[in-house]
């Protein structure tokens, strides 16, 4: 995969600027912050990184283990869809796993991975709770229940631009 | 908001409540007093809202309003359990339940049912709710409902989920004002110590002693933690607590703070459940202005905050210790006990940590009295479990039953069986940490003890059906990727030792297996479960030793004869074309990416198995259904 650059606008700054400001000082805010700073790039530069740890007084070390240790903070940009599939238990026996390999297969990309062109990202998930609509695939927040492999391609060409 | 001010509240909405909650004559006759003609609840639960119950509303609204209609109330509630029939509606007084709307269905109930003198259109109803004479029945008499109890999801699906109001007048903050102004917190702990409260979350450990614990604990700080960091792939009971019914939870976290003179409290919750965590967000700030928490709680002079923590996907985050490691905002890696929580726990000041279910068991428990509690269940597990259903089962779902209860009653008569006539083969308790039930205890009570000595564990009560088409060293692979993936590394007999185990099985199922590889695997299992750091690691090998004692058979087919029973694993899989059912079409042949179907037209065709990748075209191709997997 190609190295996407990391793009900062001078909103996204301010933003995050903002969300440090109001958690500084406070006892388990690293968390928070990079809770807040995910949602606005979308995932987590180095770039970011060591301005939260300059910022809040953490080693870059700290900030870059926690961001690391816990799987929704991800250290590579996501597409500008989403895509993920849930392998949680429930899904597994009704055959998520298949329907996991049709996307790869349309998307041309693994789990875990981002098209070149930042237009698809796909994420395996475990358990979003819709149990009874499994298996189910959500592609940007949007919950499609009791897949099939078949039903794949039309689901993905109506999130294309 | 005085104790006055508070029952004045739930008196004024109770019987709006009680029209929800009473047989239909007695709803019947209630229903004009509340102002409401009719009300009509909808879903908005994580699988309701998946299954788009919003638009429901948007259209229900947009209708009522078409239809000049202002005397029906539309409430917005948690889950009503039936989750693989949602959208659901349910209408009051009289109880009609409608599943699967959409837009146009709510269009046709608005005008013919919800207009004055309106009937139920039957067509769209539940039909296990309409008898054979036409006549209607409650929905709480069809099966999936009848043998359950619920008191932990009491108000879920009953009451609007985003109004402190609607709780109150349900019950909710009644046994805080009872605890605050009544009892002191040793009679509270003698109470719940009573009751025999053992924690929801999967161990069991008595509820009354883990506060009674921390009370003695030295210390002027100390904390009240909630576990929602619901993990478990496949269980969802935790969530619906608390996009039904958050002030449960709040509540009885306030009284917990009571008695151990704890004056703050974190709810961790995971960060993929954004409904559980907006409506905690909105219960907390209803709360705070009505003077439920913050300072000087009801005019008691006791003061109680609670603070919203959110996870980030981490399954370990679920032990307690790592729980709290991560509420600090480190990562989530469990630390060496003792000291327990109970003396040393989040900012090492003493710490009472308890899951959703549990807190929300303690407001019916201090109502109603510990004895009623105790009445229900076996010796040794008092009270209901929440399990959710999920898996090859028709009515997937959420399920509230006493404990001791068998789970043939919650696979066949509330679960409504297995699809497509398959035969029952095992169902999964207690998520990566518990194992599998084969058909032969099909009919021991459920509770802690009895989970345990066949070889599983409650867990937080997900319940995964599976039929003949699981393969059970699969699904133990399954598990061991899952515990593998999720295993934080800090410890190496559950770092090391679930790589090592995932290899193994990876090999059976790949048709590598030796005789020899069954014995290492116990091995390596044992050092697991004396040596690791927390009961992640303790645990990881229970799914593999369970299925290699229930399910032995299967293990040998697949390292003896090379062979996957179930026709899941799919290095062991072969296509084969039927000789008698082949027409010769060609048509598999033509798409084979391999080349490796041959044969001439009219003539039945033959695989050559060793050119075959085993990519199922040919079989999803065919149209007489002549290729089989074997």
């Amino acid at each position: 995969m190609a190295q996407i650059l990391f793009e900062d606008t001078e909103e996204q700054h301010e933003k995050l600027m903002k969300c440090i400001g109001k958690h500084r000082g406070e006892r388990g805010a690293l968390m928070p912050v990079l809770h807040e700073a995910q949602d606005i790039y979308g995932y987590l530069p180095y770039e970011v990184q060591t301005l939260i740890a300059t910022e809040l007084g953490v080693s870059l070390a700290e900030v870059f283990g926690v961001a690391t240790f816990y799987s929704r903070f991800s250290l590579t940009p996501k597409g500008k869809h989403q895509v993920s599939v849930c392998l949680g238990t429930a899904c597994y026996v009704k055959g998520s796993d298949k329907v996991l390999d049709e996307v790869e297969k349309e998307l041309g990309i693994k789990c875990g991975e981002c098209k070149e062109d930042r237009s698809f990202s796909l994420d395996s998930c475990r358990c979003v709770g819709a149990c009874g609509l499994a298996p189910v695939m959500i592609v940007d927040g949007e919950v499609y229940g009791r897949m099939t492999a078949a039903q794949v391609k039309g689901i993905l060409d109506k999130h294309k631009d | 908001m005085t104790r006055e001010e508070l029952a004045k509240i739930a008196a004024e909405g109770a019987d709006k409540i009680n029209v929800r909650r009473l047989v239909r004559e007695q709803a019947e006759k209630l229903a004009p007093q509340t102002g409401y003609r009719k009300q009509v609840l909808v879903c908005g639960g994580t699988g309701c809202t998946s299954s788009h119950s919003l638009k429901v509303i948007e259209q229900l609204e947009a209708s009522l309003k078409e239809l000049e209609i202002d005397d029906v109330l539309i409430v917005k509630t948690g889950c009503f359990g039936l989750c693989a029939l949602g959208p659901i509606m349910i209408v009051y007084p009289e109880g009609a339940f409608y599943p699967h709307m959409t837009p146009e269905h709510v269009k046709t109930v608005a005008e013919k049912h919800l207009v004055p003198g309106g009937e139920p259109v039957k067509d769209l109803l539940f039909q296990e709710t309409v008898k054979e004479d036409g006549t209607i029945m409650p929905f709480a008499e069809v099966p999936f409902y009848k043998h359950q109890m619920r008191i932990a999801l009491r108000n879920c699906g009953v009451i609007a989920a985003e109004d402190i109001r609607e709780a109150i007048a349900a019950g909710d903050y009644s046994a805080l004002a009872k605890v605050l102004f009544e009892m002191t917190p040793d009679e509270v702990i003698a109470e719940v110590k009573k009751a025999g409260l053992r924690g929801r979350g999967g161990a069991g450990f008595p509820t009354g002693v883990k506060w009674q614990s921390c009370k003695d604990a030295k210390g002027d700080v100390k904390y009240i933690c909630c576990n929602a960091d619901e993990g478990d792939p496949g269980a969802f009971m935790d969530r619906s607590v608390l996009e039904g019914d958050p002030n449960t939870v709040l509540e009885a976290m306030t009284i917990a703070g009571y008695v151990v003179n704890a004056h703050q409290g974190f709810i961790y919750v995971r960060a993929e459940y954004p409904i559980a965590v907006d409506r905690l967000n909105i219960a907390i700030a209803q709360a705070r202005e009505l003077g439920l928490l913050g300072k000087n709680i009801l005019g008691s002079g006791f003061d109680f905050d609670i603070e919203i923590r959110l996870g980030a996907g981490a399954f370990v985050c679920g032990e307690e210790t790592a729980l709290m490691e991560s509420i600090e905002g480190k990562r989530g890696e469990p630390r060496p006990r003792p000291p327990f929580s109970a003396q040393s726990g989040v900012y090492r000041k003493p710490t009472v940590l308890n899951n959703v279910e549990t807190w929300a068991s303690i407001n019916p428990i201090l109502t109603k009295g510990a004895d009623w509690f105790a009445s229900i269940g076996t010796a040794k597990s008092h009270g209901t479990k929440v399990f959710a259903l999920g898996g090859k089962i028709n009515n997937v779902g959420l399920v509230e039953v006493p404990m001791g209860t068998t789970l043939r009653t919650i696979i066949y008569d509330i679960g409504g069986g297995i699809p497509n006539g398959k035969k029952f083969k095992a169902a999964q308790t207690g998520g990566p940490s518990g194992g599998c039930i084969p058909a032969k205890y099909l009919d021991v009570g459920m509770d802690f003890d009895n989970l345990v000595a066949i070889g599983s564990m409650m867990g937080s009560g997900g319940l995964i059906v599976m039929d003949e088409d699981t393969c059970m060293v699969d699904i133990a692979k399954f598990y061991l990727e899952f515990t593998a993936d999720e295993s934080c590394g800090k410890c190496i007999p559950c770092r090391v030792g679930t790589k090592r185990l995932l290899e193994l099985l990876q090999k059976i199922c790949d048709g590598k297996g030796e005789p020899d590889d069954l014995v290492k695997v116990k091995e390596i299992a044992q050092h697991m479960k004396t040596s690791s750091l927390c009961a992640l690691g303790q645990s990881a090998p229970n799914p593999i030793l369970s299925t290699m004692e229930h399910f032995e058979d299967e293990y040998w087919a697949h390292i003896y004869e090379k062979r996957c029973p179930a026709g899941v694993c799919k290095a062991l899989l072969n296509y084969y074309i039927q000789p008698d059912k082949c027409r010769g079409c060609t048509l598999c042949a033509r798409n084979c990416p391999a080349k490796a179907i041959s044969g001439t037209v009219k003539e039945p065709h033959v695989i050559d198995t060793t050119k075959c990748i085993k990519c199922g075209l040919c079989m999803s191709n065919c149209r007489f259904g002549a290729i089989i997997k074997r």
